[in-house]
C-alpha cells in the first residue's frame, strides 16, 4: 500500500506553520505520555493476539473521543518500508516502530494520527500518546494531551497503581509517563563554545539533550531536542514548568551568545552565513547532512536579519521535506543516494527561490 | 570510526562544530572527548544510566537476601533476573510482584517512589469491553493447564472469578 497523506490531518505536521513564541530558535515542542493497558503484557512479551486486541481496543474507543475526531489510523504492516521511513522523518513513529532498525514490523504495530495530536500503538508500552506545538508551547501542549489521555482513560483502563502511578514497560517512563522535550536551533551557543556548558548544566538540572531523531541520534546542523530525565515524583504540572523554565533560560543565552559572535566577528559571520545561502541556493548535489549544516546557517542568518524574507515555515520545511524518504515520495519511486542528493539540492533551491523571489515583488 | 584526536579509540562522541560559518564534523572518543569538556553524548543518557541503576540495585538486593533472582511474576512469568538482563518488564502485575526491588530502583532513577501527577480512576465497567480480558485470562489459563503449571493455573482462575 502506497500511504495518502492528503488523508492525514496537516499531514501530521501542523507544527510546522512557524507559529509560537520563539518559533526562529525552537521548532517545536513535543509531549508524550506512555500508557498501558490492564491485564494485558507489555508489547515486548505480548503475543500477536494479544497486540492486535490492543490495537482493536483503541480501535473501539476512539469513536467515542471527542479530541481525536477526524483521526487516521495507519497499520505499519499494510505499508511498504519507504513509507514507515516517511513516517518517522515526520516525528510521527520510532524507528523501533516502525521497524527500521533491521527488525521486522510488528502486527498490531500502528500509529493514530489526528489533529496535533498522534497514538502510537504497540511501541515499548501500548500506547504512547504525543501532541506536538509550533515554536515553545508546553502549556498548550500538555493541556491537550491530558484532555486526549482522560477521554481515552475514561475508555480504557490503564495499568496504575497507587503508589508508581502509571506504570510503564521501562522503568525510566513510570509514574507520570511524561516526557515533554523541545527541539532547539543553538548555533550561537555551538559557535561561541559555550554549548557544553549548557548542555552539563542541564544535567544538573535533571534534564537531558538528545539529537534530531531522538534517543541516540547525532546532533546535526546544531538542533537538540531537550526534555526531563525522570517522571515520577513530580506532577505533570511541575516537569513542563520546569522544562519550560530552563529552556527560556537556554533561549536567553543564545541570543546573548549571538550577541557577542555578531560584535566580535560581525563581518566573518556575515560572509559566512551568506556563502551557506549561496550554496544551498546554487548547489546541484547535497548530502542530507550538508543540507542540514548549511540550512542551520541560513536560519541563524534569518534570525540575526541578515536574511529576510524567508518564513520560519519555509525554513521548517526545508528540514523535513529534503529528508530522503520525502524526496522519494515526490518523485513517485525510491531513491538512490546520488539521485537524492541532486533531488535535494533542485527542491532547496527551487524552495529558497521561490521565496526570494515573491520576497522582490 | 577512529578517534580524530588520538587515533587509537573508537569515536563515540560526534560532535557538529561551526567555526566562523565552516561546518566541520569532529569525532571523538570517549576519553578525548572528555579532555575537552565535553561531558555528555547523545547515546549515554537514560539506558546506560538505567543499566548502572540496575547493576547497583542487583548487588544490593543480592547483599541483603541472598538471592530473588527466581521471584517469577505469576502473569506473565517474567522472573527478576530476566528484568535485571533487559531491563524491561513485562507487564503491569510486575510491579506487584517485584515491588520491593522495584521501589528501590524507582528511587535511584527518578529520586522518588511515590506518584504526585494525575491520579487515576479506571472506568466504569460497563463500559470496559470485559470480554477482552476474560478472553485473555482464558487464553493464559488454558495454556498453564497445558504447560502443567498449576500454581499459574490456580492464580489465574482466581483472577478469572474476580474479573466475571
Amino acid at each position: 500500500m502506497t500511504i495518502d497523506l492528503s488523508a492525514v490531518p496537516e499531514g501530521g505536521i501542523g507544527w510546522l506553520s512557524g507559529g509560537g513564541e520563539h518559533a526562529d530558535i525552537v521548532l517545536s515542542t513535543r509531549v508524550r505520555l506512555a500508557r498501558n493497558l490492564d491485564g494485558i503484557a507489555f508489547t515486548g512479551r505480548a503475543r500477536e493476539g494479544e497486540r492486535l486486541r490492543v490495537l482493536q481496543m483503541l480501535r473501539d474507543a476512539v469513536p467515542h473521543l471527542p479530541s481525536l475526531r477526524g483521526g487516521v489510523l495507519l497499520r505499519l504492516e499494510d505499508l511498504d518500508v519507504s513509507d514507515r521511513r516517511l513516517l518517522h522523518e515526520r516525528h510521527l513513529v520510532s524507528r523501533e516502530l516502525a521497524g527500521l532498525d533491521g527488525g521486522a514490523t510488528k502486527g498490531g504495530a500502528a500509529v493514530l494520527v489526528g489533529h496535533g495530536h498522534g497514538i502510537m500503538v504497540n511501541e515499548e508500552d501500548h500506547l504512547r500518546l504525543q501532541t506536538v506545538r509550533g515554536g515553545l508551547a508546553t502549556r498548550a501542549a500538555i493541556d491537550a494531551l491530558l484532555t486526549v489521555d482522560r477521554e481515552l482513560g475514561s475508555r480504557l483502563p490503564y495499568a496504575y497503581h497507587e503508589e508508581f502511578g502509571f506504570l510503564t514497560a521501562c522503568p525510566t517512563n513510570t509514574g507520570t509517563g511524561l516526557r515533554a522535550s523541545v527541539l532547539i536551533h543553538l548555533p550561537g551557543l555551538v559557535l561561541t563554545k559555550e554549548i557544553g556548558k549548557v548542555l552539563s548544566g542541564l544535567q544538573a538540572m535533571g534534564l537531558t539533550y538528545r539529537g534530531l531523531y531522538g534517543e541516540g541520534s547525532e546532533v546535526i546542523g546544531n538542533f537538540f531536542q531537550i526534555s526531563n530525565q525522570t517522571t515520577l515524583g513530580r506532577s505533570e504540572d511541575e516537569l513542563v514548568e520546569h522544562l519550560q523554565r530552563v529552556v527560556s533560560h537556554v533561549i536567553k543565552r543564545e541570543h546573548d551568545a549571538r550577541r557577542v559572535m555578531w560584535r566580535e566577528a560581525g563581518y566573518i559571520i556575515e560572509d559566512k552565513l551568506w556563502r551557506a545561502y549561496g550554496t544551498l541556493r546554487f548547489a546541484r548535489s547535497l548530502t542530507f547532512e550538508e543540507a542540514m549544516n548549511y540550512l542551520s546557517g541560513v536560519r541563524l542568518a534569518v534570525g540575526l536579519q541578515l536574511i529576510n524574507g524567508l518564513s520560519v515555515e519555509t525554513l521548517n520545511r526545508l528540514l523535513i521535506f529534503s529528508q530522503p524518504a520525502h524526496l522519494g515520495y515526490a518523485e513517485g519511486r525510491v531513491l538512490g543516494e546520488e539521485e537524492a542528493n541532486v533531488a535535494r539540492a533542485r527542491y532547496v533551491r527551487e524552495a529558497l527561490g521561490a521565496e526570494t523571489d515573491q520576497a522582490k515583488h | 570510526m577512529l578517534c580524530d584526536a588520538c587515533r587509537e579509540a573508537d569515536a563515540s562522541v560526534h560532535l557538529t562544530k561551526v567555526v566562523e560559518g565552516d561546518v566541520t564534523l569532529v569525532h571523538l572518543c570517549a576519553a578525548c572527548a572528555a579532555e575537552r569538556g565535553i561531558e555528555a553524548t547523545v547515546s549515554t543518557t537514560p539506558k546506560n544510566v538505567l543499566g548502572e541503576f540496575l547493576h547497583a540495585a542487583q548487588q544490593q538486593v543480592a547483599s541483603e537476601k541472598g538471592s530473588g533472582d527466581d521471584t517469577t511474576c505469576t502473569f506473565c512469568r517474567l522472573t527478576l533476573r530476566e528484568f535485571r538482563a533487559v531491563g524491561r518488564l513485562g507487564c503491569g502485575h510486575c510491579y506487584a510482584t517485584f515491588e520491593p526491588s522495584l521501589r528501590q530502583l524507582l528511587r535511584r532513577v527518578h529520586g522518588n517512589s511515590q506518584h504526585v501527577g494525575r491520579k487515576y480512576l479506571p472506568p466504569a465497567t460497563e463500559i470496559l469491553v470485559r470480554a477482552t480480558t476474560v478472553g485473555e485470562l482464558r487464553d493464559r489459563l488454558r495454556q498453564a493447564i497445558v504447560n502443567e503449571e498449576f500454581e499459574l493455573a490456580a492464580t489465574l482462575r482466581d483472577r478469572l472469578k474476580e474479573t466475571e
